[in-house]
């Protein structure tokens, strides 16, 4: 099982020698695409309102480098689902997380996408953590567009971890990778 | 208010809008649980000019559970009619595309009858949709009348009182 090796955006990870040149361009990379994270907004119900008052010009969205909202999931990284979902929607939302392309994250927004909400009903898919790998829950009905930009803030740090090219063939090619 | 026969209803309400209801506000069902005719159906109509409102109630029970469709008097009734049996399960007949609107096709129950539990209860469509039971948690949240605060008026848990 490959552990998963913390790093930072500065300096060395001193537990794998030789690897200096690799993990500095691993934190690059990962400074490279937190920066840049193009939400997919699911916004279904009442908290797409709120998504799109975060991306408005007072809470502004792209100040985070989600410049563009892209409605398609080949070209988006983060899939923020906002708004009640019903098990009648539960399946094209699947469908729809299945095309985004890796690397995928997914935010759960509101109470209704975290837990079902107020809506403990028939209808309502109690939490979209059910058929999608959720990574940050924000809690709220509406949460305020601050805690939106705070989840993204959240998601940022988690992808600024994450080992890109210590991951790659190349790397398991050349013994690279922390085994 | 007015209860009529339930065969005639296309007829009674092609007669209301001669009379001037030319706007079709709602129709809606209700669930008689335990009474012979199980289900009654709610027509609203409204006179668009002078304002006029008038519903109209009929009886359908539950052996026959159709009535004709008000199609052919407002062509809005298409919609209403789907929901109707979609949540209760009444068919109407003359309708040209009677399927479920809320739900997808195929799911089985009809969710606002009065035998069904709010939780719901556990599907599994392979491929199209799945629903499984909610934990309810101590029942609807309902709030409590008259507390001295909020704490005391939303509680957290709420156990059905009978």
């Amino acid at each position: 099982m490959q552990a998963q090796t913390e790093q930072t955006e500065f300096g060395y990870n001193s537990k794998i020698e030789g690897d200096v040149v690799l993990t500095t361009v691993d934190a690059a990379l990962a400074w490279f695409r937190k920066n840049s994270v193009w939400p997919m907004p699911m916004g279904l119900a009442c908290c797409a309102i709120e998504l799109m008052a975060s991306g408005a010009s007072r809470y502004d969205i792209s100040r985070f480098g989600s410049e563009v909202m892209r409605f398609s999931p080949r070209q988006s990284d983060c899939m923020i689902v906002a708004g009640t979902v019903t098990y009648k929607m539960a399946g094209s939302l699947k469908r729809i997380w299945d095309q985004m392309v890796e690397p995928k994250w997914c935010i759960a927004m509101g109470a209704c996408a975290s837990t079902g909400g107020m809506y403990r009903s028939y209808a309502v898919l109690q939490g979209v953590d059910n058929i999608v790998p959720v990574d940050v829950y924000i809690s709220g009905c509406p949460p305020r567009p601050e805690a939106v930009l705070d989840a993204l803030m959240k998601i940022q740090e988690k992808i600024g971890k994450q080992p890109i090219l210590q991951n790659t063939v190349a790397a398991k090619l050349l013994n690279l990778s922390e085994k | 208010m007015k209860v009529g026969d339930a065969q005639k209803i296309a007829e009674v309400c092609r007669a209301a809008k001669s009379l001037g209801f030319n706007y079709l506000v709602d129709i809606c069902s209700m669930d008689n649980y335990g009474d012979d005719p199980r289900w009654t159906v709610v027509y609203h109509l409204r006179n668009i000019v002078t304002g006029a409102e008038i519903r109209f109630k009929t009886d359908v029970s539950e052996e026959k559970s159709e009535l004709p469709s008000v199609i052919g008097v407002w062509r809005t009734a298409n919609w209403h009619e789907r929901e109707v049996f979609d949540m209760m399960g009444l068919r109407f007949t003359g309708h040209p595309d009677l399927r479920r609107i809320l739900m997808w096709e195929g799911y089985p129950h009809h969710p606002l009858r009065k035998d069904f539990p709010l939780a719901g209860k556990p599907t599994d469509l392979p491929g199209v949709a799945f629903t499984r039971v909610t934990p309810m948690e101590g029942g609807p949240f309902v709030t409590i009348a008259g507390g001295n605060d909020s704490i005391a008026r939303e509680p957290r848990v709420r156990n059905p009182e009978d």
